[in-house]
């Protein structure tokens, strides 16, 4: 059993937890993360790695409410318990093998979208720990669901921020806002990070590609059980089929299938969303009686 | 009685076991039992035993059964198995044990495998104690994996008195005997728990959410938490794809991941969160046990299922049992058919599988026919859900973060056939990371005979 040491609200519908798990904690490596299983009866749910403290032996993930399982665990509350917390799983980032006096050669841009800010967070702080400072960009809907952003500032270069509706900082897409860095603002990059839903990855694929900046993105598929055992979470890179779980999460940006990514992380929606119906609305919508041709 | 006849084992009728997750067969009562065994000849040179790959003591339990001395049935297997409820259900008995039964040359070999299970089944309804254990060496051996090569290693070495900690990656031990085999072939939540338990009940500790090569390593095993040696019984778990168009549509699993959704995560029960996704036709691609299992299980979910096989029936490489109980059961053959393109609709989910006709060639090496391409016979099967099942190979990833572990061309560990032992010093390693996918019972055997090298091996080096 792992214990909830801390619960804090970041934005809505987005939670942070310090969960005791002492071996996850002290093998934790940037641009990992974990796989956390409630009860007897909960599905497996991979989760971002926010942060770990080795001597406290804990280790912090965000997650964002969004099916009856992450609404479920917004449940939970400091003191209590999850039945199983496993991990570190998939490769740490690339950087971790690198030289660092190579490293510190290089122009680094992070870009986070949404709760993608979590993973970014322990990659800028483990560069920031080895005097390197890296750019990021911070994409949010809105000011209210921006999160985080204190605590990168503490760890990075420049923050920059952009939202949908212009609430907060540079109004539009992070595209847009890394366009404006290179082109107008005469900012240079060796290397983008980009971190958040496949849509945007890929759009930010699309454009690092026309402005010739190398590109790594972690991909967030469906998983199972996270350690190569089952194929449920592979993914097309470079023409190979690749397991995210074991080979990722972090590809060659440039090189990812994302139109098959995205097709396949939709595999269960309709199922997934008739789960949330039935347990708010009630038993209104099994079997496809309203005509609506069902999970078709 | 025909002396040459088996006493007829009861079962659920095919029709309405085709709707459940209950198990299919239902095992002998005391009477069928002792009347069963009654017809062992008690060989002088029992040629069943030379064939059990853990040596069980055959004709002794079987004699003990036939005087209704269930106990001390119990008590003869336990001392060479530590898993027979599993044993009992899943082994190919009819190539191992039964296959040499004297009875076997003018008529039906004795049920061994159902009176083994018999004896299990009554030893846990009865809760006998079967936990033996010698006093503690105080010497610490880690056990990499949960599944039968893993427990049986683990039980055995805790019998001798060293202490076991078993370090498993996934949130409930048995390995394949949890998440690959069916409810219906081998129930959870009595028969493998049990098992489970009663290796616990040996004293060896189990610590699950542990993944070797990520969470921990084994050179942090030996230098960190002071573990003496280790046995590395973590499988071949990495299922294998065909690599034809289509393959990564919506819709298309491998049988691990269907049968781990079903069966681990219990996507059939209500009130489990985990979903599980099966259109109205499923085609379960490959001919093994596993392929068995999937199309049984699909069918149950409520699905028109077929077995897709390149080579001809006579092939098969699944157990002739579940093949019966799986054509009884209303799962459609297509055999001497391959798959090449995986076909799908707009929005990326199957919608057909197009195959070609096969016929058999010459023999090829290994002495099976060869399944030969008929030019022009490609036709589309109407289907909405393909299952992989092609067979699995080992998971790099212990090899790849352990220094000096040498694996072979297909990823498996090499290690000695008699003890186990691997290219590192005090690791050694059985079942199927070593064998490639094979049985549950050579597992158990290759558990065994490392736990024997391991005693030798630290009896040596500390004198106990």
């Amino acid at each position: 059993m792992y214990k909830i040491l801390g619960k804090r609200l970041l934005a809505n519908n987005i939670y942070l937890m310090d969960i005791e798990a002492p071996r996850v904690a002290r093998s934790c490596e940037p641009g990992q993360f974990v796989i956390l299983k409630m009860d007897e009866k909960g599905e497996r749910i991979p989760l971002t790695i926010c942060d770990y403290d080795k001597e406290k032996g804990s280790v912090t993930i965000v997650f964002q409410t969004l099916g009856e399982s992450t609404k479920e665990m917004a449940r939970y509350e400091e003191g209590q318990y999850f039945a199983d917390f496993v991990g570190p799983l998939g490769r740490p980032s690339e950087m971790v093998h690198e030289d660092i006096e190579e490293l510190k050669n290089k122009k680094i841009m992070f870009i986070a979208g949404g709760v993608g800010t979590a993973p970014v967070y322990p990659q800028v702080k483990w560069l920031h720990e080895r005097g390197i400072k890296a750019d990021v960009i911070v994409g949010s809907k809105s000011k209210e669901l921006l999160i985080l952003e204190e605590e990168m500032k503490s760890v990075a270069g420049n923050v920059y921020v952009a939202t949908d509706d212009g609430s907060y900082g540079f109004k539009g897409l992070v595209t847009d806002l890394l366009r404006d860095l290179v082109e107008n603002q005469g900012k240079h990059y060796d290397l983008v990070v980009a971190i958040g839903p496949m849509i945007m990855m890929k759009f930010v694929t699309i454009l690092t590609k026309e402005l010739g900046i190398n590109t790594v993105v972690s991909l967030n598929p469906i998983m199972v059980d996270g350690t190569g055992m089952c194929g449920a979470c592979r993914v097309t890179v470079g023409g190979e089929v690749k397991f995210a779980c074991v080979d990722g999460p972090e590809f060659d940006g440039h090189l990812v299938n994302f139109d098959e990514a995205m097709r396949r992380q939709t595999m269960y929606k309709s199922q997934e969303g008739r789960k949330i119906l039935k347990k708010e609305e009630g038993d209104t919508h099994h079997h496809g009686g309203c005509g609506c041709g069902g999970d078709k | 009685m025909d002396r040459m006849k088996r006493i007829p084992i009861s079962e659920q009728e095919p029709k309405v076991r085709a709707s459940n997750f209950e198990e299919v067969c239902l095992g002998y009562t005391p009477e069928e039992a002792m009347a069963e065994a009654s017809r062992c000849l008690n060989c002088k040179k029992p040629m069943c035993v030379t064939e059990c790959p853990v040596t069980i003591g055959i004709p002794e339990f079987i004699q003990h059964v036939k005087n209704g001395e269930f106990e001390a049935a119990a008590k003869t297997i336990a001392k060479s198995s530590a898993l027979p409820a599993v044993c009992g259900r899943v082994c190919p008995q009819e190539v191992q044990c039964e296959g040499k039964c004297i009875l076997g040359i003018k008529g039906e070999a004795v049920a061994i495998g159902k009176l083994e299970r018999f004896v299990a089944d009554w030893s846990r309804e009865n809760n006998i104690d079967l936990s033996e254990v010698a006093p503690s060496k105080g010497v610490k051996v880690a056990v990499i994996g949960s599944g039968p090569a893993g427990l049986t290693c683990a039980g055995d070495l805790a019998k001798m008195g060293y202490n076991v900690t078993i370090f498993e990656a996934l949130h409930e031990p048995g390995g394949v005997l949890v998440y690959g085999i069916p409810e219906f072939r081998l129930p959870k939540d009595t028969v493998v728990k049990h098992e489970v338990e009663n290796v616990k009940k040996l004293g060896v500790n189990i610590e699950t959410n542990v993944i070797v090569g990520r969470t921990v390593t084994i050179d942090q095993l030996f230098e960190e938490e002071g573990f003496e040696a280790v046995f590395i019984g973590s499988g071949a778990g990495l299922p294998n794809f065909m690599g034809i168009p289509g393959e990564n549509a919506n819709g298309v699993f491998s049988a691990n991941e269907f049968l781990t959704r079903n069966n681990l995560m219990k996507a059939f029960k209500e009130g489990y969160s985990t979903p599980i996704r099966l259109g109205e036709k499923v085609a379960v691609v490959g001919g093994g046990n596993v392929a068995m299992d999937a199309a049984r299980t699909a069918l149950r979910l409520g699905s028109e299922s077929h077995i897709v096989y390149r080579r001809s029936e006579a092939e098969l490489p699944a157990r002739l049992e579940e093949v019966h109980h799986a054509k009884e059961e209303g799962v459609i053959f297509d055999t001497l058919t391959n798959p090449i393109e995986i076909l799908q609709d707009e929005r990326g989910w199957v919608n057909g599988m197009k195959c070609i006709k096969m016929q058999l060639g010459e023999p090829d090496a290994s002495g099976r026919r060869k399944p030969v391409e008929i030019p022009g016979s490609e036709f589309i099967m109407d289907v909405d859900t393909v299952i992989m099942s092609l067979g699995t190979s080992p998971n790099p990833l212990i090899a790849s973060t352990t220094k000096g572990l040498e694996v072979n061309k297909r990823r498996c560990i090499i290690a000695e056939e008699d003890t186990g032992l691997t290219s590192r010093e005090n690791v050694y390693a059985g079942g199927d990371a070593v064998t490639g996918a094979a049985t549950v019972i050579l597992a158990m055997g290759a558990g065994k005979k490392a736990a024997k090298a391991i005693d030798e091996f630290l009896s040596d080096r500390y004198h106990c």
